[in-house]
């Protein structure tokens, strides 16, 4: 179980200009998650993802997050 | 990572154009990620192989670690690692993936 809260405070260590929106789709673990930073300009989908699964790479090897639905794209 | 399972993976990834390590199989995938993989794929009329990584502890943990992903399912292209499901679902609704696809395909 981790709070919305929590996800954005570690996304936001990784990524501090980021705009992110947490939502629960079931029981407190399978998260979907929107962030939107100037950081992802110019880095492909893959290495966007790749830096958001890195801010919650703990929860996701516990399986405190057990399923994340990410989108990822940059500010208009 | 053992070197064993690393050449395991790379057998599984150059075995096939587009290859999907998930959970289950085409028939009967065993999660909604993965079943949303093999639904894009098979609209777009791609063929494809899989790896069932509920069958084996030690690609399961080494495709993580081989990919720098720490989810399931994961799609390789010509032995390119081209993202998850929500990646999939992105390109897929773009039209991206049906270009990436027949571009790679034709090489």
């Amino acid at each position: 179980m981790i709070t919305a809260k929590e996800v954005t405070v570690l996304i936001k260590q990784s990524l501090p200009d980021a705009q992110i929106d947490v939502k629960d789709l079931g029981g407190g673990d399978h998260l979907e998650v929107n962030v939107v930073s100037s950081k992802f300009s110019g880095l492909s989908l893959v290495q966007q993802h790749q830096l958001v699964y890195g801010a919650l790479k703990n929860e996701l090897k516990t399986e405190t997050i057990h399923a994340l639905a990410l989108k990822t794209s940059t500010p208009h | 990572m053992d070197p064993n399972t690393r050449s395991r993976i790379e057998q599984l990834i150059n075995s096939k154009s587009i290859f999907v390590f998930m959970k289950g199989n085409k028939l009967m995938p065993q999660c909604g990620f993965s079943n949303n993989v093999v639904q894009i794929l098979n609209s777009l009329g791609m063929s494809f192989d899989t790896f069932d990584v509920l069958s084996d502890m030690e690609i399961r943990e080494g495709i993580k670690e081989y990919s720098n992903w720490p989810t399931i399912p994961q799609v390789y292209v010509k032995g390119e690692f081209i993202g998850g499901s929500d990646i999939l679902i992105s390109m897929y609704n773009s039209g991206e993936l049906k270009e990436k696809l027949e571009i790679s395909l034709a090489s």
